[in-house]
């Protein structure tokens, strides 16, 4: 599918970036450039032998042989022979032998180009890849998987094509349109002053198509990508649409949309379909004014090669004519190829020039924090990196280690962005963030990671069996510590109940078990890391409550050290931690025992007393 | 994505191409032109061409020879001038009517594209759930984009390309045959030769194609599962193994295209090498024959000759590569044509909804006016009768069996009554059946046993789309649609006023945050309500459910992203919104379900405990496990 770019200013220097995807494929290419160079001189000459056979061996009056090439004035004569037909025959070999060679060079730098094109979108894959795998969240926010996705293929593809394009036919096309020229020069530099006006109007022309016909393109692609967007939207919301029987209207929707695209369409192809026959028109002309001055010519010079142009001139005219016709077409078509495939590479090139912002420092240590105990130190964050816009303001907290902490606060109050600090999964905009007594932009990235399970709130498991997904957490794990970890996370019985067990297919995404299944799999998986510091981010909102406190019961006594961070809506998942902390609005509105806050914290009161008595009675004073 | 499960071979061509005929039917008279036009076309081109041998045979060779050559009025010099006037007016013929065809039929594809793509739409809208169960949106999308676009390239290039390369080489061969048939001869002894290298590699090229293809889905199914867990694998910081990996899969994408593409590539300078190879053959070979005079063949003739067996192969070597298209065309065709055979849902329901008043005896009459209150029309076949029952919001499940595949049932033997007005509030584990029982009441899946009656009617009998206008319903994924804030709260009743949906967004406490936003009501939502939060989405959904306005709600875990005070000013609007209309309410938290009227405890598809919340904490089962559970720890 096509996506809309995002809207950044077009990456400077992006060709210069792409292009070190060449790497070691640059001999390659300058190869297959050679190749396609040799082989279109092979080409060249080949129309020339034709005039030789036609005009010498054809010749009634002739008795000697003479193969001669004409340069202009120079006249080089390379052999003679006494016999006519010998003459045909070496003629016609040399024609087949120049056909031949011309081929096998022809087929290698086809070979070649193959080799270099596709190696050159495998490196740029790859650079595209690994940059991906090193952005940091903020820079995740800002692509989309979709997005990312069509970068990493149909992008890379367009940019391969393209590539193609250019090391044969770039070369391929300008080298045969030099030498085609210059060969009918050779022939007949009066002729050839029929190129000195065809060309020129051939150029324009095709100027002023691409200059017309582009907006349109971009008009209408344009339209295209919304349309597709719109159904793609109806598609995943079809639910919502047939609760509320809204298909008519739908379709109504999509039909005033396809009926624009298919005008926009209509008015872009509408010029496209012109140059075929302007092209056509100008070959054409060429054909009959060098039919009709070249006839000219033969008839004053009798058809005879001393006295100017004959029939076997007029036939290798035409020939060159046609190439390098044909030569200004392809060049013309290749770059509308690359113009066409501009908005593919300025996506690739936006990828490749997005600036990581979390990346090891320079004195970086590789060490492990020694314990799991946190420090929030005056903490400022701003997703915008903009100080009229905090979304955590001054938070100061200490947590010690092996501590439990319950987080409760309503949507948007910044649970999830106040625990990402602490695996430096973002970076603060002001005061730090300490685990065990070091700034986390201290520790090397791996080595602060390693020693902090964190189960997102966005879980996803990938395909692959159970036990091939619970290793991310500890890929050496035997196993009883699988078996372990899974029983703390209350998964072990459930997985058990698969026939195939650990071995249990998940299925892409982890489409083969139920939600709640789901969330114990991934509490399972980072466990197995045996974190000094585990977080839980709303991590068990699809497990049942019982299973809930199982699950906490578990960490409690078979993690006792670590650090257990949870955050939640259900006030029973935090109310027996050793303290809880009450977010709102991106500050801490309250900390304290369960008992202490149903004391003095009017959030929490509410929040509880919301979830104990449902909502009888209860009179709300404030907005959330 | 798209091209993971595309195929890439058409099951039944004929067929299809039949059916892609059929689209043309409208357009009868312009593709006659069309036609006659490439037919045209490809007479003047052959004709300028064959006309080269008669301006050289008959007009220059003699001129140079110093005879006399006469055309018409015209002699000499001016006869050439006159015959290659005629050639010339020839050639713009030609080019003419290639503008004409080509103008044709980029009016007649850009229309019928039109027309596929809205009866794709228009269909889909009109399929059951099940299918869209059943088939991904990467592969629904790619009918849009891939196939169509296969198909757009096939209409417009593909058979006008075909229709007149064929033309040509019609053309072509008579004109050589006329020519000389003996080197006629040489030339299709070559092109047999050509025509099974092609053949050969064509072949190849598209094994390597269809490998190509797979190895991208593999890569593409590959980058999608990972990038989309990308933030998981930075928390354990696996990137070093999932480069490694993506290294297996990019290296054999590239070993898999760079075979396709060989072969693709080396398509092109052999045929070219290839056809001069002809050419030098034919050129001795006739050179012979002008010299001995053998077959009447005059140096004119082997000019002509000469650039008719060039561009010979030509149109033989675009048809070949053109043929891998056209078959991919046919085989996204065909998946197109199944989207649009498919069976639509179901709708035998007679019973409508309608605007009624009590008339002076207090019995319902349909009218036309907007009353507020509505009732359903009945008519019954055998007695040619109609009554009106009023709308009240009953709905009755008896004995109810349900499973989405026959093999598996998921619901057995569910019954249960509610009343207008009253609240039914499902609990139990994830895959007990919650979501199923609501998506049953309206008719997203068909029941296999039991029955449904709303209102005392049975909901077969009922009108699909009334049936479903008098419910709302908020569904666990809430989805927001490209357009303003305000029109994906009217997307609940369309011809709402401005007023009733800030009064809806009020009930659902959406308000504040809407007016926070840029523009307030006018905010343009894009990319399914990217800029929204989860929460904030679904206070939209419940807005929206709100501003219909219908007898019956539908609640599927509607708040469960919404933290618990805010679903308590939410649960205060939706108290007054849930005033005289029946309720069916699935939600996790227990605090949610307590003021049901009936709460029915769900368990591997059957209703195990039912009763309000005070009887079944009496009754000390699973109700009272679950909800002690949330309280009561350790």
């Amino acid at each position: 599918m096509k996506e809309k770019t995002l809207k950044t200013p077009r990456a400077k220097g992006g060709l210069k970036k792409i292009s070190a995807a060449i790497g070691e494929y640059k001999a390659i290419s300058i190869w297959t450039s050679v190749l396609v160079a040799v082989e279109v001189l092979f080409e060249v000459f080949i129309p020339l032998i034709m005039a030789q056979i036609v005009d010498t061996g054809m010749n009634d009056e002739l008795t000697a042989f003479p193969f001669i090439l004409t340069f202009g004035n120079l006249k080089v004569q390379l052999f003679e022979m006494s016999d006519r037909t010998l003459f045909i025959v070496v003629c016609g070999v040399m024609m087949v032998v120049m056909a031949l060679l011309s081929l096998i060079c022809g087929a290698l730098s086809a070979k070649l180009a193959a080799t270099a094109s596709t190696g050159f979108a495998g490196n740029l894959r790859k650079k595209l890849f690994y940059k991906v795998e090193n952005f940091s969240f903020k820079n995740l926010d800002r692509f989309n998987t979709a997005n990312l996705v069509t970068r990493l293929t149909t992008d890379v593809t367009n940019m391969q094509n393209s590539y193609m394009m250019i090391i044969r036919i770039l070369v391929r096309a300008p080298f045969m349109l030099i030498l085609s020229l210059v060969m009918s020069i050779t022939i007949s530099p009066k002729l050839s002053i029929i190129f000195a006006v065809v060309l020129p109007v051939l150029i324009l022309g095709l100027a002023w198509g691409t200059k017309v016909i582009f907006p349109r393109f971009e008009k209408m692609l344009y339209k295209y990508d919304e349309m597709n967007e719109s159904t793609q939207e109806n598609l995943i919301g079809i639910r919502a649409v047939k609760a509320y029987v809204r298909e008519d209207n739908e379709t109504k929707k999509f039909k005033k949309v396809s009926e624009t695209v298919q005008k926009l369409q209509f008015s872009a192809e509408k010029i496209i379909v012109i140059a075929f026959p302007f092209m056509q028109i100008l070959v054409y002309a060429c054909i009959v004014c060098i039919i009709l001055f070249g006839g000219r010519e033969i008839i004053n010079s009798h058809n005879g090669a001393t006295q100017g142009m004959t029939v076997g001139d007029l036939t290798a005219f035409l020939n060159y004519v046609m190439q390098i016709l044909m030569s200004l077409i392809m060049v013309a078509m290749v770059f509308m190829t690359i113009v066409m495939s501009r908005a593919s590479m300025d996506r690739v090139v936006e990828v490749l020039d997005e600036k990581i912002d979390i990346e090891d420092g320079e004195n970086a240590k590789d060490i492990v924090p020694v314990d799991g105990s946190i420090d929030f130190d005056n903490v400022d964050f701003s997703y915008k990196n903009d100080s009229s816009v905090l979304n955590l303001e001054n938070i100061d907290l200490h947590i010690r280690s092996g501590e439990t902490i319950g987080i409760i606060g309503g949507t948007g109050s910044a649970k999830t962005t106040l625990v990402q600090l602490i695996p430096r999964l973002y970076d603060v905009f002001d005061g730090s963030v300490k685990v065990g007594g070091v700034d986390v932009r201290d520790y090397k990235i791996e080595s602060l990671r390693s020693a902090i399970g964190v189960v997102l709130q966005k879980n996803v498991l990938f395909s692959g069996t159970i036990k091939q997904n619970l290793l991310w957490g500890n890929p050496n794990a035997t196993d009883e510590e699988i078996y372990h970890a899974a029983q703390a996370a209350q998964a072990h019985d459930f997985i058990m109940s698969f026939p195939n067990g650990y071995e249990t297919d998940l299925g892409q995404g982890g489409v083969n078990v139920s939600g709640g299944q789901k969330q114990r799999l991934c509490i399972a998986r980072a466990l197995l890391k045996h974190p000094k510091i585990m977080i839980l981010d709303d991590s068990t909102s699809a497990v049942d409550t019982a299973t809930d406190a199982s699950i906490r019961a578990g960490l409690k006594k078979e993690f006792g050290d670590t650090t257990v961070i949870i955050i939640a809506q259900r006030v029973s998942s935090v109310e027996d931690a050793d303290r809880i902390i009450v977010m709102n609005d991106g500050k801490i509105d309250g900390i304290g025992t369960h008992d202490e806050l149903i004391s003095n914290n009017d959030i929490y009161r509410d929040v509880y007393l919301s979830q104990q008595k449902g909502s009888e009675e209860e009179e709300v004073s404030e907005n959330a | 994505m798209p091209e993971m499960q595309t195929s890439f071979k058409a099951k039944s061509p004929a067929k299809t191409f039949k059916r892609i005929l059929g689209y043309l039917k409208d357009y009868k008279a312009l593709l006659i032109v069309a036609l006659f036009c490439m037919l045209a076309n490809v007479v003047c081109n052959v004709g300028g061409t064959f006309m080269m041998s008669i301006i050289i045979n008959r007009f220059i060779l003699p001129l140079a020879e110093g005879k006399e050559v006469i055309l018409g009025a015209l002699s000499g010099v001016g006869a050439l001038g006159g015959i290659v006037a005629i050639m010339a007016s020839i050639y713009l013929i030609g080019a003419s009517l290639h503008y004409v065809y080509n103008y044709i039929i980029i009016r007649i594809t850009t229309r019928v594209l039109q027309n596929v793509r809205n009866e794709m739409f228009e269909k889909m809208q009109k399929l059951p759930i099940r299918y869209f169960d059943t088939h991904t949106h990467g592969d629904i999308m790619s009918l849009y984009t891939n196939d169509t676009d296969t198909l757009r390239e096939l209409l417009s290039n593909g058979l006008p390309n075909i229709i007149t390369n064929v033309l040509t080489i019609i053309g072509m061969f008579i004109a050589m045959l006329v020519l000389s048939p003996l080197l006629t001869l040489i030339s299709i002894a070559m092109l047999v030769i050509m025509l099974f290298i092609v053949k050969f590699i064509a072949g190849r090229s598209g094994k390597h194609f269809v490998g190509q293809q797979y190895q991208l889905g593999a890569l593409n199914g590959f980058i999608e599962e990972h990038l989309d867990g990308l933030k998981v694998v930075k928390v354990f910081c696996h990137e070093s193994a999932e480069k490694a990996e993506f290294d297996g899969f990019n290296g054999n994408l590239k070993e898999a295209s760079r075979q396709a593409h060989t072969y693709a590539n080396v398509l092109m300078p052999i045929m070219g090498n290839l056809s001069y190879v002809t050419y030098a053959i034919t050129a001795i070979a006739g050179t012979f024959l002008a010299i001995n005079g053998f077959g009447g063949m005059t140096w004119g003739g082997l000019v002509s000759f000469m650039m008719f067996s060039r561009q010979f192969s030509n149109p033989l070597a675009q048809m070949a590569q053109q043929m891998n298209g056209v078959l991919m065309a046919f085989a996204g065709a065909e998946r197109i044509f199944e989207l649009i055979d498919q069976e639509p849902e179901e709708d035998d329901g007679y019973v409508t909804l309608v605007n009624a008043k009590e008339d002076e005896n207090g019995n319902l009459v349909e009218t036309d006016e907007y009353t507020g209150m509505w009732a359903w029309k009945h008519y019954h076949k055998a007695e040619g009768t109609t009554t009106y029952v009023k709308w009240m919001g009953e709905v009755e499940f008896e004995n109810v069996t349900f499973g989405y595949v026959p093999e598996k049932t998921v619901l057995k033997n569910i019954s249960l009554v509610a009343k207008p007005g009253q609240k039914i509030a499902f609990v139990g584990s994830t895959g007990a059946g919650k979501t199923t029982i609501i998506n049953l009441i309206n008719r997203f899946y068909d029941i296999n046993d039991g029955k449904i009656r709303y209102d005392n009617i049975n909901i077969t009998k009922i009108n699909k789309a009334d049936l479903r206008h008098s419910m709302a319903m908020v569904l666990q994924d809430t989805h927001m649609f490209t357009g303003t804030v305000s029109d994906n709260i009217r997307f609940g009743k369309l011809d709402a006023t401005d007023e009733e949906v800030v009064a809806a967004a009020k009930l659902a406490n959406a308000d504040y945050f809407i007016r926070h936003l840029p523009n307030g009501y006018d905010t343009v939502l894009t990319g399914d309500g990217e800029n929204l939060s989860q929460g904030q989405r679904q206070l939209l959904a419940i807005a929206r459910a709100a501003v219909a306005n219908p007898p019956v709600l539908i609640l599927d875990e509607a708040t469960s992203s919404i933290d618990t005070r805010t679903e308590r000013l939410i649960e205060q609007g939706m108290d007054s919104l849930m005033q005289g209309r029946t309720v069916f309410v699935i939600a996790h938290r227990l605090s949610t379900v307590r003021n049901s009227d009936l709460i029915c405890v769900l368990e591997h598809g059957e209703i195990i405990e039912r009763g309000n919340h005070e009887e079944l904490i009496a009754k000390k089962g699973k109700y009272y496990q679950l909800y002690t559970g949330a309280f009561e720890l350790e």
